[in-house]
This record gives C-alpha cells, structure tokens and sequence, in this order.
C-alpha cells in the first residue's frame, strides 16, 4: 500500500507530532518502507481465525471498587512543568 | 569481588568474608574507571547506593538479611525509582524523578538489594542496537566499536563489562534475549504476567515484560525469585503459583526434547553462528536431551505483524507524554495544540515518533481492520504454531540472532534491515512464551546466544536446561578484555 505526504501529515496531526517541512518527505518514505514490509500481512488467510489481544488469551480483571491509595497530589504536582493552587497549567483554551 | 556470581556475594555477604559497603564500593570504582568506554549506565547516585548498602550491613549483621540483602543490582532506566530519575532513554523524560517505585524496584528493594544505578537504553524501549537513546549508545564490552544490542543495551554491558554483578531488563520483542547475545550473558524473558508490568513505563503492553541478566542461569534464577509473582497492581498479571527457580536448576536432562524449527536455521543465519549453535545442541545431546526438528510455519509473518501490534500499542501509550502532568514542556506554547505536538516533536526521538505514527495509522479509521484486527489474528496463527509443537518437545532450542554484534552505526538509518535483527525473537514476545538466551561460542571474537524457548510458565524447566549446559560449558565465564583494566 502507498502512502502520500498529506496522509502523513494527516496522521501527524492524529498523533500531536510537529513535523518540519524539512523532515516530512523523509518520514514519508520510512514509513512507506514499513507498510510496505508489513503489507505481505494481507495475503494471509484469516478467515474464522479470533484476534489475539493477550496471550494468555485472559480477560480484564476486576476489583472492588474501593479506595486504597491515598491521595498524593502534591507529590504527583511537584514534578509537573507548570502548577497553581492544585491545578495543572496549560495555556489559554478559552478566550 | 566483581568477577564473583550473585550466589558466590551472597554467600560471602552471610559469611562476612566482605561487608556490602565494599561490594558496592567496588562496583562504583568500576563504573568510575571503566564506564567511559561503555556508556552503559545513565544515572548513577553513589551516596545513596552506599547509604544502602550500609542498611544491608546492618540487617546482615542483626541477622535480619533478606534474599538478597546487600548485593548491588544495576536495573534498566526504564523502571520508575523513587527520588531517582527515570529517563527511559528519552529526552522527554530526561527531568522526570518519579515519586514512587516500580513493583519490581519494590520487590529488589524488599529482598534487600542496592539499587547500583540506572541503565542505558534504546529510547522507550525502541531499538535493537541502544542507539536510539538520547543519551548516546551504550557500546558493546567484546568490542567497544559494536553496539551492545537493545533495547537493554546497558544492562548487557554493564553485566558484561563487570560494572554489576546482575541487572534488570525488559523485553517487548527480544530487548533482553538479544542484547544478552550480543554481550555474551544470559537473560531470560519471562512468560507474559510473570513479573508485574506496573511502574515500567510501557511501551507494547500485551507483550512487555521484564526479566534479569545475569552471566548464568542460576543467577538469573537468583533474581527472578525476587521479581516474579502476582501484583494486584498490575491487572495483566498472572495469579499462577510461582516456583523457587533455583530448586530444580541441577535436574537431568536425560528424555528432555528439544525442538529445532527449521526456520530458524535456514536463510539468513549467518553460517559461523549457525555451527555455535548445533555445538551446543550436541552438548545438550551428550546430556540426555533429544534433538526433534519441526516447523514453526507461520515464522515469516512474525516481523510484520509485531511491527503492526507493537507500534499500535506504542502509539496508544505515548499518548500521555502530553507536556502536561511531568516530563519535558516545549518552550513557550502559543496554545494547547503547539504545546503538545512542539513537546512531542522536540521530546521524542525519531525511531519513536515513527513508531507512533505507524501506530497511529494502523489504528485509524479504515485502516484498523486491514491492520491491526489482521495482526492478532496472525497473532494467534503464530502463537498456535509453538502450542502444536509443545505437543511434540519440551523446549525450542535455536539462535537468539541471525549473527552476532554489528558495528555502530551500521544499521541506524535503516530502520527495515534494523527491524530483522530481531526475526527469532518476536513471536516469543507474540505467544507471551519464557524464552532465554545464554552464551553458545565466539565468531570472531563476538560472542554468539543460544536461545530457548519454553511452554507458558516454565521458567524453571528453561534454567535447569540452561544451567546445565553451563556447567559444562564456560563460554559465561569469559571476560572482555576491556573489562580486565581497573582491577581492584
């Protein structure tokens, strides 16, 4: 399958990564080179075959929903690039 | 003291012979002198590593030691330690000291070890060669000129090297089993669950797992005590009962069967490698095992399909790296979207933005079912493969890696041809099977793994076969010559 310059940049903007107008002819071509490696996938038959999302083939877990961890906010904003009085600070959204 | 195995340091730590203080004194003065030309570690805190070892001496002398009490352990910068940085190799992390530890920093912690430092690696994980870490590659003991393989490139160097005693990896796609054959030391990778994925900063989460590197089998059997077991943290991991894996290391060999797929001794495996390898199938012969050739049809299918599911899985967990909560911040936003996409540009490495952006496509809309829904089901095509010949053998025996290590630089710009050197490791990480490589001979002075591979669970079974061939082999003995300089 190929892959032009306006889906990379398509996806790119799907994956919030900048990409230059330097680098981006040369992420084109990586990435055709890959889906082109991983496009033999499609000669395979898999009719009837279950997809495979663990290999223990194990199902989510689940708990009782109760508290067993205590709160460490300031431990978790301590290490943040930018906080004020609790909150994380982003810039302006709404104007 | 630092050519001593982890069993030989516990029992001179019991017996007093040396104090833990000295131990990890020793290893310090080793990365000290001799990591300049390795790269192999990132983050290293001495006064803290010898504050805990001076606890460990405490403990050993109260008669209160644990397990491992007192020996210094290196662990991959890829699990979270408390107060210590976490870089996972990346830029992006490169100011990120998380406040808690992992469950298996918890579990080393618990059995006593030093935390010796924090290991180089490729960045998140993304890499075979740890060229791909921002902090620069970690290089290979044998010959400085080589990559030491990745992504848990300084693990293996650093084991290699004599800088620790042991070390913790992970493996998502062989990032243990392949650095271990390129450095000449034994990993293992556990069976999926095995070992607690929580506070390891994910990269493929239906495939990552974490294992030890040590020179032998029985040392790794050593640590995988420590780290293997349920955490009701972590919801993917296993309940099965767990085993003490050093009980069984001595066992016969006589019956065992061991299978050798064809595709994994036919084109492609470089010709001096391949005869390393059926040396030490006739040794494993000589000791009672039978040699069974099968197939393992679906083998040419594993590199594209792991490429779609772990990338799919990458893209999905990178997603948080956000510029928001820790990790790098890009300077000056002009809104919420420059400030995420400028962060990721600026915080990511390439391999791994092109890894996300694989992912992302093969996630998107129109694309899912044609790629991803069409991975896992080869997916189970590939894992039902190794259950129909686990019918037939004990064990999968053949090479961890096409040849041995390569030269820097030689593969870096091409990221397909990189992608193959990991052809005999994948569909163990796909299968979520235990698989381990441990030293098989030299090829011109590079060293050479032997892989095997066990069914579901049997971690004990793939250290007695591979403790066995070690005592009567030495080829886990053998020291770099880089490694000689700096004695004590």
């Amino acid at each position: 399958m190929r892959i032009e310059q306006d889906e990379i940049e398509k996806i790119a903007e799907l994956s919030r990564i900048r990409i230059s107008d330097e680098e981006i002819g040369q992420v084109t071509q990586r990435i055709a080179e890959i889906l082109q490696m991983v496009d033999q996938l499609q000669a395979v038959d898999t009719h009837d075959v279950e997809p495979m999302a663990n290999p223990l083939d194990a199902t989510q877990r689940l708990r009782p929903d109760k508290v067993t961890q205590s709160n460490r906010r300031n431990a978790f904003q301590a290490i943040a690039p930018a906080v004020e009085n609790g909150l994380y600070l982003v810039p302006k959204v709404i104007e | 003291m630092h050519t001593k195995s982890v069993a030989q340091l516990v029992k001179g730590l019991r017996e007093r012979q040396f104090s833990s203080v000295e131990v990890t004194r020793a290893y310090l003065d080793r990365i000290d002198a001799l990591d300049s030309q390795y790269n192999s570690f990132i983050t290293v805190d001495e006064a803290a590593a010898l504050a805990a070892a001076g606890g460990a001496d405490e403990r050993l002398a109260s008669g209160t030691a644990n397990a491992l009490t007192g020996i210094p352990i290196a662990h991959k910068d890829i699990f979270c330690t408390d107060g210590v940085r976490t870089s996972c190799g990346s830029r992006m992390l490169d100011n990120f000291v998380p406040p808690y530890d992992a469950t298996v920093i918890q579990r080393f912690k618990s059995a006593g070890a030093v935390l010796l430092g924090k290991t180089n690696m490729d960045e998140f994980a993304m890499g075979s060669s740890n060229e791909s870490s921002f902090y620069g590659p970690a290089r290979n003991p044998w010959n400085t000129d080589l990559v030491p393989g990745g992504s848990s490139g300084g693990s293996a160097a650093a084991v290699a090297g004599l800088l620790a005693p042991a070390a913790t990896g992970t493996d998502t796609g062989g990032s243990i089993r392949q650095p271990a054959a390129f450095c000449g030391i034994t990993g293992l990778k556990p069976t999926y669950g095995r070992v607690s994925r929580l506070g390891i900063v994910a990269f493929a989460s239906s495939l990552d797992q974490a294992g030890p590197m040590a020179h032998s089998a029985e040392d790794c059997a050593f640590l995988l005590n420590t780290m293997a077991g349920h955490d009701p943290l972590d919801s993917t991991s296993s309940t099965a009962a767990t085993e003490d894996y050093c009980a069984t290391l001595g066992d016969s060999l006589e019956g065992l069967r061991i299978g050798l797929p064809t595709e994994y001794f036919g084109e492609g495996l470089d010709v001096a490698t391949g005869e390393c390898i059926n040396n030490a199938l006739k040794e494993l012969e000589a000791q009672g095992a039978t040699l069974v050739e099968m197939s393992l049809p679906h083998s040419a299918l594993t590199i594209p399909t792991y490429y779609i599911i772990a990338p799919a899985e990458a893209s999905t967990n990178l997603a948080r790296f956000d510029g928001v909560r820790y990790g790098y911040r890009c300077e000056n936003p002009v809104d919420l979207h420059d400030l995420y996409s400028r962060t990721r540009q600026e915080g990511f490495g390439e391999e791994v933005k092109r890894r996300i952006l694989v992912g992302t496509y093969a996630l998107s809309a129109g694309y899912y079912d044609a790629y991803y829904k069409k991975a896992q089901q080869i997916r189970r095509l590939i894992t039902q493969d190794f259950m129909h010949c686990f019918e037939q053998v004990d064990v999968i025996a053949g090479p961890t890696t096409p040849g041995p290590a390569f030269a820097l630089g030689a593969k870096s710009n091409d990221p397909t041809s990189m992608y193959l050197e990991d052809v005999y490791t994948l569909a163990v990480n796909l299968a979520g099977l235990p698989g381990m490589s441990l030293p098989a001979g030299f090829v011109e002075g590079k060293p050479v793994g032997l892989q095997l591979i066990g069914r579901h669970f049997s971690e004990a079974r793939l250290l007695n076969v591979a403790h066995r061939f070690q005592q009567a082999t030495d080829w886990h003995l053998r020291t770099p010559d880089s490694a000689k300089g700096g004695t004590l």
